[in-house]
């Protein structure tokens, strides 16, 4: 969920009113929104970096709050306060508008060439005009596009923004692609020209810049920007060129929106412009820009497309669970930026949406807002007729039943993790990896989580070591899911549920073990015997001590080992004492 | 028991006097050690209220060791003087002697002695009185035979700063009579005997009172783990409200059941390699419905359903994806697509607790795996009242009355809330769980009738459970980290209390 820091007296300021924070904190909450946290730059400062590196920060006080990951229209002051405001009814939302250029002038102008299309073949652009910046405006605009990048954008996979100063620069301008080799220029805030190849060097240790070097990286080309005089706007998805870079006095400004997601180029446009515009001289308009594609396609953006869906307020009222009616629906749903219209015909309800909801893509969208604006909290709850008969999963009933009855039998149920090291399960249980039949996991972040367990065995032993000062003897038992791999599941893999259990004493202990095996025979109706019954026979596992482990047979069929236990396997948990254990699977008990 | 004979001594001398009597003075009286008597005065109270005795401490001055020494052989300064013969020793040989040193200084400064320095032969001492009178010993004397009070403080504490005397605090009992007090001793028995109830000589005897205060022995038995505990306690909520569990035991799930059936889309963070352990043997999965396959392909690429779809390249590739679940929400969407592949639509009520994954920075609070419970109804018409209703019903049963909802995001369920109760303890209103109504772009592909609405929620078992046992880090819960006596004394689950 993205945070938006908001400087808390800029935002009352904004909305016309002053709120206590427990005022501001519950108009969130009916919204939707979090308040987070109450800080200042100097109490974040402090925390992270110690009091003296905080010392003169401005302890202005700061509202974090988090915003829905889909509401990328209030992920920046203005959208915030657009969205409030509508919320409490104090403003009609804004209508946003396309317009030409004044005077019958020609539209700005990208040109993309064919080399884009292995690297980032999309593009998209707009220009705001007669725009005024002040310091708080222009630090909200870096800080949308940042969090858009964050966002929408996928860290600058699927869609980066260049921002651009319009006086300096001449269009058209051309989107190609270019060896890094021959791409020269100045980079933002550097004093120098570097190629592409240098810059890249350079932004490795860019503590910000080097999160997005891997998109372009190994790419034979890389995207590059250029206006009619050779000069470099931007080379997307990394930097934008030094030369147009944006100031307090811009007064025109460039948007262009490199992606691999057109889609989501067209949405990041949409938003930059319909959350700045307010401060064009003519407010919330955005001047066309046209973008031809290399097939000779011409588009003109930004698409700042409303769509009206018709829905019925019987439908909204359904299923939201509410009695209201269509024009009090219509009313709710334009409190949410959705202005919406009675039709007149039956109970519809026209409902458009603006180019900020892109959020909005099914009715269920907007009986949700309806749901909203009503207040969850205000919707009277029922409980659903709905008849059913409850029936336990027959695998977790058996395990249920057997959990009770082993402690019964004096052992102590364990709880271990599903995912541990190769090996835990390979080297330190005297077996081979490529024997146990393991689930391997690609990205595991430490070798904790290297595979599935396909053993209990090796969590029971690790429990065991982890309470060696506890009093002997030591009587744990579990009964989980162990994973391996089997070719008939469409996944590859299936669980097997296991019971495993170990006595840890000065002595082995066999016969405890082999004890308690006779009494979970016991328990599941099975009597010893060789054909119809269980029993147990030598058998050989590395596992194991030589001569100390049987096989456990159950109608003629193996479930399971027990045994004492290896002295290298109880060295490798780092036990000291013997240890004896059994592992069977119950699926057959089923 | 101390011996019977002692005992009884005890008592008749306690029989004899009007009050009561200190133990130190019985001791002194029948010339025994105070600890014996001390002893006596224990057995004496086990046996009821034959006596009561009351423990004091008193002060009493003793012999330290030199000071025994001194009452027995002399004072030194007397001991040096004896040694002299009429003519004289030599001061060195003197020197010699055990008290040497200190009995010269002594005895001349009590002019007993002169040295004649000038002496041929070297330095030599005489005795300068024909008798002295040895007042250390004899003051000592008098303290051995516990007369200290006939000395003067000024001589005690003399004799204290040389170390012959000390101080000593007595503990000793003041003993009077009791309730039931007699001379005889009645032995008591300590436990009833099967031979005590054949021969009913029970009757006669009397019982040594047990300790109410001492602990019990620890019975020999195993221990259910507590979080299991509290997965017992919700399985047994679910099933109370008529759920049918749902068969959560498959933790490899494909991405298509994981994501894309739950119209995720597939650049969707969640996705990422950061959040989610993606398996690289088996990497990917072979078998899916081919026609839900394609219809799922169709509502994220191009919408249908009355949705605008996401409109963005789906790939086959990235749902063959093989992972750890990371949500038993993945089964539910198996077994609401089962659902729909019945005949005719019957109303279902589904639950489930179970192991789930996520790649994620570990901390007190967060393991990578972890159990989520999730219930889910799928029924015509079910409104979000009805998901408020049931949740409130769900909570009621944990303990919890006081919830409201909060507007939230989630990709596959819309609306989505976020439910809050008030905590009575932090006084504020925290987040326990989140819920919603499953989206259509979720449910209509997978072919459910069109008025049929799903909703559910989820929540962690951990959290609950933490909080149940008030346990602040996960490790100590969960794991082989696990400590054992938490374990053994964790007391019975009742979410309710």
């Amino acid at each position: 969920m993205p945070t938006v820091s908001v400087k808390r007296d800029l935002l009352f300021e904004a909305l016309g009113q002053k709120y206590t924070d427990e005022e501001f904190d519950e108009l969130c909450f009916e919204f939707g929104l979090e308040l987070d946290e109450i800080t200042s730059e100097k109490e974040i400062l402090s925390r992270e970096q110690g009091d003296e590196k905080a010392e003169g920060a401005s302890d202005v006080v700061l509202y974090k709050i988090d915003v829905p990951a889909n509401r990328y229209d209030l992920l920046c002051l203005e959208g915030l306060v657009r969205g409030l405001q509508v919320f409490k009814e104090k403003l009609e939302a804004p209508r946003y508008k396309r317009v030409s250029p004044a005077d019958g002038g020609e539209p700005q102008r990208l040109v993309i060439t064919e080399e884009t299309a292995s690297v980032r073949p999309h593009a998209v652009a707009a220009v705001l005009r007669n725009i005024t910046f002040t310091q708080e405006r222009y630090e909200s605009f870096i800080e949308l596009q940042e969090k858009l990048h964050q966002n929408v954008c996928r860290k600058r996979t699927l869609v980066a923004i260049g921002t651009h100063d319009l006086d300096t620069i001449s269009g058209p301008f051309t989107y190609t692609a270019k060896a890094p080799g021959d791409i020269r220029f100045k980079p933002l805030n550097q004093s120098k020209e570097y190629t592409a190849t240098e810059l890249m060097s350079l932004y490795k240790t860019d503590s910000h810049l080097r999160h997005y070097l891997h998109i372009i990286e190994n790419e034979p080309l890389y995207p590059i920007i250029y206006d009619s005089n050779g000069i470099v706007l931007s080379m997307p998805p990394i930097i934008n060129g030094d030369h147009s870079k944006i100031s307090l006095n811009t007064k025109n400004v460039f948007i262009e929106c490199t992606a691999t997601d057109l889609t989501k180029a067209k949405v990041t446009l949409d938003m930059v412009v319909t959350m700045f515009s307010e401060y064009c001289d003519e407010p919330f308009t955005v001047e066309e820009a046209e973008v031809v594609y290399p097939d000779g396609r011409l588009c003109v953006y930004p698409e700042l497309a409303y769509r009206t869906e018709t829905l019925s307020g019987d439908f909204i009222n359904k299923r939201v669970g509410i009695n209201e009616s269509v024009e009090s629906i219509a009313q709710l749903l334009t409190r949410m930026y959705l202005r919406s219209e009675v039709s007149g015909e039956g109970d519809l309800i026209q409902v458009e949406i603006p180019p900020t909801r892109s959020d909005v893509i099914h009715a269920c969208d907007i009986m949700e807002d309806a749901a909203i604006a009503y207040g969850f909290n205000n919707i009277v709850r029922s409980t659903p007729r709905t008849y059913t008969v409850a029936n336990q999963l027959p695998l977790n009933k058996l395990t249920e039943l057997l959990r009770q009855d082993l402690a019964a039998a004096g052992f102590t149920e364990a709880l271990t993790f599903a995912l541990c090291s190769q090996e835990d399960i390979a080297d330190k249980l005297r077996k081979n990896i490529t024997e146990t039949r393991a689930v391997h996991i690609s990205n595991p972040k430490t070798a904790e989580f290297q595979v599935a367990r396909t053993s209990l065995l090796p969590g029971l032993l690790k429990t065991l070591a982890a309470n060696r000062k506890m009093p002997l003897p030591l009587k744990l038992f579990e009964i989980s899911d162990v994973v391996l791999k089997d070719e008939t599941k469409d996944v590859g893999a299936r669980n097997n549920r296991r019971l495993c259990a170990v006595y840890y004493n000065k002595s082995p202990g066999f016969e405890v073990i082999h004890g308690l095996l006779d009494r979970v025979m016991q328990l599941l109706d099975v009597k010893p015997g060789r054909n119809q019954g269980y029993n147990i026979q030598a058998a050989e596992d590395s596992t194991f001590f030589p001569g100390r482990c049987a096989e456990i047979f159950s109608c003629g069929k193996s479930i399971g080992h027990l045994g004492v236990l290896h002295p290298d396997v109880i060295s490798r948990f780092e036990l000291t004492m013997p240890c004896s254990a059994i592992d069977i699977d119950i699926e057959p008990f089923l | 028991m101390a011996d019977t004979g002692l005992l009884e001594a005890l008592l008749r001398l306690l029989e004899k006097v009007d009050g009561g009597i200190d133990s130190q003075d019985v001791a002194a009286d029948l010339g025994v050690d105070h600890q014996l008597i001390v002893g006596a005065v224990k057995s004496l109270q086990a046996l009821g209220e034959v006596i009561s005795a009351e423990q004091k401490s008193s002060k009493r001055w003793e012999l330290t060791g030199e000071g025994c020494e001194i009452a027995e052989q002399g004072s030194h300064e007397a001991r040096v003087f004896n040694a002299i013969p009429d003519e004289g020793l030599p001061q060195n040989q003197l020197m010699k002697m055990p008290s040497g040193k200190v009995g010269f200084s002594k005895a001349m400064s009590n002019k007993w002695i002169r040295l004649d320095k000038a002496h041929e032969g070297g330095p030599r001492v005489f005795k300068t009185v024909e008798t002295i009178e040895d007042t250390v010993r004899n003051k000592l004397q008098l303290v051995q035979k516990g007369l200290s009070a006939k000395l003067e403080d000024k001589e005690r504490n003399e004799l204290k700063k040389r170390k012959l005397l000390s101080e000593v605090t007595v503990k000793s009992y003041w003993i009077t009579k009791g309730s039931s007090f007699s001379t005889t001793i009645t032995k008591q028995e300590t436990e009833l005997t099967p031979e005590m109830i054949a021969s009913g000589s029970w009757k006669e005897k009397k019982f040594k009172p047990y300790n109410f205060e001492a602990m019990g022995v620890a019975p020999d038995c195993g221990h259910l783990h507590p979080l299991m505990k509290v997965r017992t306690q919700f399985r047994q909520i679910f099933l109370e409200m008529g759920f049918t569990e749902m068969p959560t035991n498959n933790f490899i799930e494909s991405s298509f059941w994981n994501f894309d059936s739950l119209f995720q889309p597939q650049q969707h963070p969640a996705r990422d390699q950061h959040d989610t352990f993606f398996i690289s043997d088996p990497a990917l999965a072979h078998k899916f419905p081919q026609d839900y396959l394609e219809r799922v392909k169709q509502v994220h690429s191009e919408g249908g359903y009355g949705s605008q779809g996401y409109k963005y390249d789906w790939k086959i590739e990235e749902a063959q994806k093989n992972l750890l679940r990371t949500h038993t929400t993945a089964v539910s969407a198996r077994m609401l697509y089962k659902l729909a592949q019945q005949e005719k639509f019957t109303p279902v009520k589904y639950f489930s607790i179970d192991r789930v994954f996520r790649n994620e920075t570990l901390d007190a609070t967060h393991l990578a795996e972890f159990h989520q419970i999730e219930g889910v109804v799928a029924d015509y018409g079910l409104t979000l009242g009805n998901l408020m209703g049931i949740l409130h019903q769900f909570f009621t049963k944990l303990g919890i009355t006081k919830l409201r909802f909060k507007p939230a995001y989630n990709p596959y369920t819309e609306p989505s809330m976020e439910v809050f109760s008030y905590h009575e303890g932090l006084k504020k209103w925290v987040e326990v769980g989140n819920s919603g109504v499953f989206r259509p772009e979720m449910l209509l592909p997978m072919g459910l009738p069109e008025g049929v609405s799903v909703i559910a929620w989820g929540l962690s078992l951990e959290r609950p459970t933490m909080i149940k046992y008030g346990i602040n880090n996960i490790r100590e819960l969960v794991g082989h980290k696990v400590n054992l006596q938490m374990v053994y004394d964790s007391p019975i689950c009742r979410l309710d209390s």
